[in-house]
């Protein structure tokens, strides 16, 4: 039994969005919040790509006169600024944005204009970013700009500031986003759906932002305080008065390293669900996989003085930092045979989502280890600032988040357009992005070793760099390529792809229930939960509750460890407000870079914006001393 | 649909209330993760003080005056004042009486407001101005954060009176007075630890 039409045209009529523009402007629907945050991000990598590969091309030969050393500096910032800030974390979120409510089988997330006033000020921080490129106000410090040399004395005008404000953008965004992800998946889980039968990837998705919530309020405390040293004269930085440059690199560690791990568990998510889905057989040591995370997202607030290990801190503690960062590779471990278990005793099905997987285990055990070894302090100190910092990186973020991410692309792309891949491209697009990938960054390891130190626009030939160089300029072309060759599939799949249906891959979680593309109320009854995996239940149909109104926006909640039913509640509909409080947000947080009148200013704005946001529509007071009477 | 599974009624939601008060609310668990956030923002603005604190050699520095205690006295009083007026709202608003919201509420922007007037004493006698060094910096910083919080307490109070006072009173509404008592009292908790920092850190040490 499916809806009939009747109940269809009625959610319809409560759940669609207005036509055209004003749509555009006021939707709180959470796949086109999620949609338009991963096509900006996509873009932005696409970019960032371009600078990574400008940049190649400059240390493809010594002595190369291709780049000068300032549009090195800026394109090597530019480009870590957007991969971590613009791209990575946000991408996760609208992973989690598109996601949570289908896996939940819930109508939308907790907090619908929470969503769009996350996205708003994203792209805030987008435009920021990228209209200073335009303008030529590009930050030139890396994507973590210390000071002494970020401050006022030595970086005059306002690239600092650029980078500065572009984070607040973006951080409040994240926190926004992780409060509502927090809330929805606590307390909108379909009955049944208890806390030992979540599914791991809304367990990552919850640490994940419970982490966010945690660790970003030292980044944004940090960078306004580097505002008000530049703004205001204040000397939190400045050994002069009294003020120490250490307690930055302490506080953007806090969020830092935390950071790598909001980008990496969100991914243990993806990989969890699409091994279970190609292995064919439930998850091996789902428990244990659950523990690891919550373990690393505990671990992850323990290590990150061990980025600091060259500044000069006392033996003891750089002692325990290393300890600890060792420490967080055995829940990691752990997740990686549970992974491999999985695999090994199913019936694995090696479609494209599914390689992905396996070049995520491999490239990603690479990485790990590199950060074992860097993990010591005696070895960091010798490592630190070289190119073997830049492979490990880069085997961490793209091995064990990127490559996840391209999978679940591919996982879910069939439900977000009703359309499947081309699977000959697809692994085309695999060969070139995942053998680039290595053969462009392993190389560096080498180097690292060999001693060329990371951040230098050029080297001269006498060091005998050339020859690896070279090897790692040819492999991100392939690479960037295989990119191309991805969304070019993407692209083309989108109008030419074979019809999905709603569930091509005999997935294991509610998010298959629906149809592909999900309609904008998303499923139609409450479905109700048995097990860790509700698709899988045999023959037998979908056990769901009706009873959800269909003539206006109403979502099931639930209490938060059994998912016990509690109420119906309203959810919010379309709205121009979380657009409005967007740019009055932005007003401020741009203005404030060149007085810092803009905060008392542009707190009012906001508290107006705000006011008209949540000032609920009801019927006048009858009663009381502004009663109407009657 | 292509492919959709067939599915089996086996109850109705049809009966369950269509609000909740309490941690069984929603919104609820939004006001949580803010004070969440807000909170982790201020232990970290408090352990840069503390930071700070250990590399200078005195505290304050010889240049600079202890913080006055009068003014920040009479606003730590005026501020656990207040905390009755919001307990009070807060029984109010479970017990659904539209009449004690509203007046409640009023209450509560009054003492808002009233707060504005030590708080902005308080500055006045710091002792020290945010520019002349990093113990100034760090003072003015979580006075500052501070004061936001009440700012942004007050603008809601006033807000969500003024809607009191002119619209009729649904459950979702209470829910919301309950919220913004709850965040009242966070904005109370937050003070204690700032005061005792701000002015007893310097002359315990």
């Amino acid at each position: 039994m499916t809806p009939d039409d009747a109940l269809r045209t009625r959610l319809d009529e409560a759940w669609r969005d207005p036509p055209g523009l004003w749509g555009f402007l006021t939707t709180v629907d959470h796949k086109r919040i999620a949609a338009r945050y991963i096509v900006t991000a996509l873009l932005l990598m696409f970019l960032a790509g371009v600078l990574a590969l400008d940049m190649r091309w400059q240390l493809s030969v010594p002595d190369n006169d291709h780049m000068g050393p300032q549009l090195y500096d800026e394109s090597f910032s530019l480009h870590g600024s957007t991969m971590l800030f613009l791209v990575s974390v946000p991408l996760m979120e609208a992973m989690a944005f598109w996601l949570v409510p289908l896996m939940l089988g819930a109508r939308n997330m907790a907090f619908p204009r929470l969503g769009a006033f996350s996205y708003w000020l994203y792209l805030g921080g987008v435009l920021t970013l990228w209209i200073g490129h335009a303008m030529d106000i590009t930050p030139d410090l890396g994507w973590f700009e210390y000071p002494p040399l970020s401050g006022p004395t030595y970086s005059p005008g306002h690239r600092a500031d650029i980078w500065a404000q572009m984070i607040t953008f973006t951080e409040v965004a994240a926190l926004c986003a992780s409060v509502n992800i927090v809330a929805t998946i606590l307390k909108m889980r379909p009955p049944g759906m208890t806390l030992a039968r979540m599914p791991v990837f809304l367990w990552a998705m919850l640490i994940a932002s419970i982490m966010t919530s945690l660790s970003m309020p030292a980044i944004m405390l940090v960078t306004s305080m580097l505002i008000s040293d530049r703004l205001v004269s204040t000397h939190f930085f400045s050994p002069a008065g009294g003020g120490d440059v250490i307690l930055f690199q302490h506080l953007f560690w806090f969020f830092g390293h935390p950071e790598v791990y909001i980008i990496f568990i969100p991914a243990t998510g993806f990989v969890s669900s699409i091994v279970e889905a190609f292995s064919r057989r439930p998850l091996f040591g789902h428990n244990v996989i659950v523990l690891s995370i919550l373990s690393i997202g505990a671990l992850a607030f323990g290590l990150w003085v061990h980025h600091m290990f060259a500044v000069g801190l006392p033996r003891l503690g750089n002692d325990f930092y290393t300890a600890a960062s060792m420490a967080i590779a055995l829940p990691a471990g752990l997740q990686i045979f549970c992974w491999i278990a999985t695999m090994w005793s199913g019936r694995p099905r090696l479609d494209t989502p599914m390689l992905w997987m396996i070049a995520f285990v491999a490239t990603f055990v690479i990485g790990g280890l590199s950060g074992v070894m860097t993990a010591s302090a005696a070895l960091d100190l010798q490592l630190t600032d070289t190119y073997f910092v830049v492979a490990h990186l880069h085997y961490v973020l793209i091995g064990g988040a990127l490559f996840p991410l391209f999978g679940a692309f591919c996982y879910w792309y069939p439900k977000a357009t009703g359309r499947l891949m081309s699977e000959r491209w697809g692994k085309v697009a695999l060969t070139g992005i995942v053998g680039g990938f290595n053969l462009g960054f392993f190389p560096m390891h080498l180097l690292g070793l060999m001693g060329m130190p990371r951040r230098v626009y050029t080297y001269p030939a006498s060091m005998g760099w050339e020859p690896l160089n070279q090897v790692a300029t040819a492999g991100s072309a392939i690479a960037v390529a295989g990119g191309l060759v991805f969304v070019a599939n993407a692209l083309i799949s989108y109008w030419r792809g074979a019809p999905s249906g709603a569930d091509p891959w005999g997935g294991s979680s509610l998010e298959w229930a629906t149809e592909s593309p999900p309609p904008p109320w998303n499923i139609a009854y409450a479905p109700v939960v048995h097990g860790l995996t509700p698709m899988w239940n045999g023959s037998r149909p979908l056990p769901v509750m009706d009873g959800l109104a269909d003539d206006h926006r109403q979502v099931l909640i639930t209490s938060v460890t059994d998912a016990a039913p509690l109420y119906r509640q309203t959810s919010a509909s379309p709205s121009i407000w979380p657009l409005v409080a967007g740019l009055a947000v932005s007003a401020m947080f741009i203005a404030s870079i060149f007085t810092p009148w803009a905060v008392p200013v542009g707190t009012l704005l906001i508290g107006i914006t705000l006011t008209g946001w949540f000032w609920p529509r009801r019927p006048r007071a009858k009663q009381g001393p502004l009663g109407t009477g009657g | 649909m292509s492919g959709v599974p067939d599915i089996e009624i086996v109850g109705s939601l049809a009966d369950l209330p269509t609000s909740a008060t309490g941690a069984r609310h929603l919104v609820w668990w939004g006001n949580i993760g803010f004070m969440l956030i807000e909170g982790t923002g201020f232990a970290l603005a408090a352990a840069s003080y503390l930071y700070i604190m250990t590399q200078a050699p005195a505290w304050p520095p010889r240049s600079d005056a202890l913080p006055g205690l009068l003014w920040s006295g009479i606003f730590t009083g005026l501020l656990l004042l207040s905390e009755l007026p919001a307990l009070w709202v807060l029984r109010c608003a479970h017990a659904k009486d539209a009449r004690g919201v509203r007046w409640g509420s009023l209450v509560m922007t009054v003492f808002g407001f009233a707060l504005l007037v030590p708080r902005g004493f308080e500055f006045a006698h710091l002792g020290v101005l945010w520019h002349q060094d990093a113990y100034g910096s760090v003072v003015w910083l979580l006075l500052v954060l501070h004061t936001t919080h009440i700012v942004t307490e007050l603008g809601e109070s006033a807000v969500q009176t003024a809607w009191l006072f002119t619209h009729q009173i649904g459950d979702d509404q209470f829910a919301d007075v309950d919220d913004n008592g709850n965040y009242w009292t966070f904005v109370v908790l937050i003070w204690l630890p700032l005061y005792a920092l701000i002015y007893w850190a310097p002359r315990a040490v």
